[in-house]
């Protein structure tokens, strides 16, 4: 049920994220998804990957800090409310998102969204009691 | 005017004279007093009685900062508490501070040396001298103000901050003498010309500027845009604060008041006297002090003395302009720092020692202090909240030990070269 994301620190300079997915595109890594978030100075990519040990350690063994955290992919319909829907369940039922990306998988069928959450036992159990569609690693590294 | 033409000018001769009897007092004192003096001279093998001309002094051991923070607090003090009138402290550590102390005595000496200072510096009765050095532990606030007054001058105590404030006193009071720090004095120039006030409306005349290194350029700028004299002077609390040296109208070195304070230049590396007019460390013995007495203080400041008589007519010896240290400290924005107390805040606040780099800019005219810190696996989260509250945590931990702030630049590893030395994670850009 829960997924294996990378997190990627970056200096926030021209070039940075470029070299990343260079590095991890020269090892044979797929990425499945992408986000970035960024400040002033640095700034954070969040990868899915298909063989997360593998990038884990490219970007390791150049120097990068990467570390891989647990998230949530569920898979929401691709119509207008759907995401403000889901989000109203998690708020009624105390789950603390600590950040979200998604994108569309078939456009006006699904869209899939990653979560980040405070508590992840709690908030997988409020979603499969409302019986959201959680995504396994596999399905995602198989897209 | 000279405050104190008797001392100030006296022959050559006779001030050896004194110095050495003012000498052998301090040391009979110290080694009577204070404990530690007595392990150090006993260790070292020299009792005061062996001391028997001026240039004996260089027998004695020297007194290092750290001395004096190993008795911390009161462990240098040659008098007991109930004739202690005040107390000072050096600039924040992370380890312990030195506390200096004074008596009624030493008090009244150190408002006679920041008069002689203002004397130098052209002041008189009739002047309205603003202290904007900070006031509290610093000595550098308390020892202007307690000068001016002595002076008979009249003091406006604002303390350092609130340059718009310090603008409007500045032209509404009729300040005539401005004293703090010269980086400072530039700060107050760029606001003033942000207010839209024309430096030549003032009453100012001159300024006393210290308590961290300057160079010509900077008084240059100084006396461009404040439209006043500069005048570079020089002290430390462990000796007693400022006034224990000053330039006087003629600015060509810093006169020492060496009927208080006995200046020697030695080699740093071997602690050897180095032969009239060579450049090394400063190392000062305090002559009259009652209190806190030490004893061949290094420094740490690197300058040279200089014999040739002044045509001010005062006899003191000269020091040139402090040119640099023998150790990595750093002086922001008048606040001293160690490389070290910066690396003891990083480890506080990570539990490891971590690769960082420091950079000194100049922004504008003030001092700006940067840390790189590389993010490491162990302080890394993916967190952008996570991380900007380490940020802000070792920013916080930085203002609150050392006083000055610093903006905090998290960096990807390796970003730091490997091969740089502990002194070496420094970029100083000021220079």
């Amino acid at each position: 049920m829960k997924l294996r994301q990378i997190s990627v620190f970056v200096e926030n300079r021209t070039g940075r994220v470029a070299e990343v997915t260079r590095l991890l595109g020269k090892g044979g890594i797929n990425i499945r998804v992408v986000s970035l978030a960024d400040t002033h100075d640095f700034g954070i990519i969040r990868l899915i990957v298909n063989d997360v040990d593998k990038a884990l350690q490219i970007l390791r063994d150049n120097q990068f800090t990467a570390l891989d955290t647990e998230v949530v992919a569920v898979e929401i319909p691709d119509e207008p409310g759907g995401l403000a829907k889901i989000l109203e369940y998690l708020g009624h039922n105390n789950v603390n998102i600590e950040y979200l990306y998604g994108f569309v998988e078939r456009p006006g069928e699904q869209a899939i969204l990653i979560f980040r959450f405070e508590e992840l036992d709690h908030a997988v159990r409020v979603l499969t009691e409302q019986g959201a569609k959680i995504l396994s690693g596999k399905q995602l590294y198989e897209l | 005017m000279i405050w104190n033409e008797e001392m100030e000018c006296m022959p050559l001769a006779e001030r050896r004279a004194l110095q050495f009897y003012r000498l052998r007092n301090t040391i009979r004192r110290a080694y009577e007093k204070i404990p530690a003096y007595r392990k150090k001279f006993d260790e070292h093998g020299v009792k005061p009685d062996d001391i028997k001309h001026l240039a004996d002094i260089s027998k004695l051991p020297f007194t290092t900062k750290e001395d004096l923070r190993q008795n911390y607090p009161y462990g240098m003090f040659a008098v007991p508490m109930k004739d202690i009138v005040r107390v000072h402290s050096s600039s924040g550590t992370t380890g312990k501070p030195v506390v200096v102390g004074y008596t009624r005595k030493d008090i009244d000496t150190w408002a006679e040396l920041m008069a002689r200072t203002l004397c130098c510096a052209g002041g008189t009765s009739d002047d309205i001298v603003q202290v904007a050095y900070g006031y509290g532990l610093f000595t550098g606030g308390l020892g202007a103000h307690y000068g001016a007054e002595k002076l008979g001058a009249t003091v406006v105590p604002i303390s350092g901050g609130n340059t718009q404030r310090q603008v409007m006193i500045m032209k509404d009071f009729d300040v005539t003498m401005l004293a703090c720090t010269p980086s400072y004095s530039l700060y107050i120039a760029e606001v003033m010309e942000e207010m839209g006030v024309d430096p030549r409306s003032l009453k100012l005349k001159a300024g006393v500027f210290g308590a961290e290194p300057w160079t010509d350029q900077m008084r240059i700028e100084i006396e461009k845009r404040l439209c006043c004299k500069a005048i570079d002077i020089y002290g430390l609390s462990e000796i007693i604060g400022p006034g224990v040296s000053s330039e006087c109208e003629n600015q060509h070195g810093l006169h020492v008041f060496d009927d208080n304070f006995f200046p020697e230049i030695i080699d740093s590396a071997t602690g050897n006297p180095l032969p009239a007019g060579e450049k090394g460390e400063l190392v000062f013995t305090c002559l009259t002090k009652e209190a806190f007495p030490v004893i061949r203080f290094r420094t740490r400041d690197i300058s040279r003395l200089m014999f040739d008589p002044c045509p001010c007519g005062r006899t003191h010896v000269r020091m040139e302009r402090i040119t640099g240290r023998t150790d990595d400290m750093l002086i922001i924005r008048g606040v001293n720092v160690f490389p070290s107390q910066i690396e003891e805040i990083l480890i506080k606040t990570q539990g490891v020692e971590p690769h960082y780099i420091i950079i000194v800019d100049k922004r504008g005219v003030l001092d700006e202090l940067t840390v790189q810190v590389e993010v490491e696996e162990r302080i890394f989260s993916d967190e952008v909240k996570k991380m900007e509250e380490l940020q802000a945590r070792i920013a916080k931990e930085i203002e609150s030990v050392l006083g000055v702030s610093a903006k905090i630049q998290l960096v990807e590893p390796k970003t730091i070269e490997r091969s740089m030395g502990k002194a070496k994670r420094v970029i100083d850009n000021r220079k």
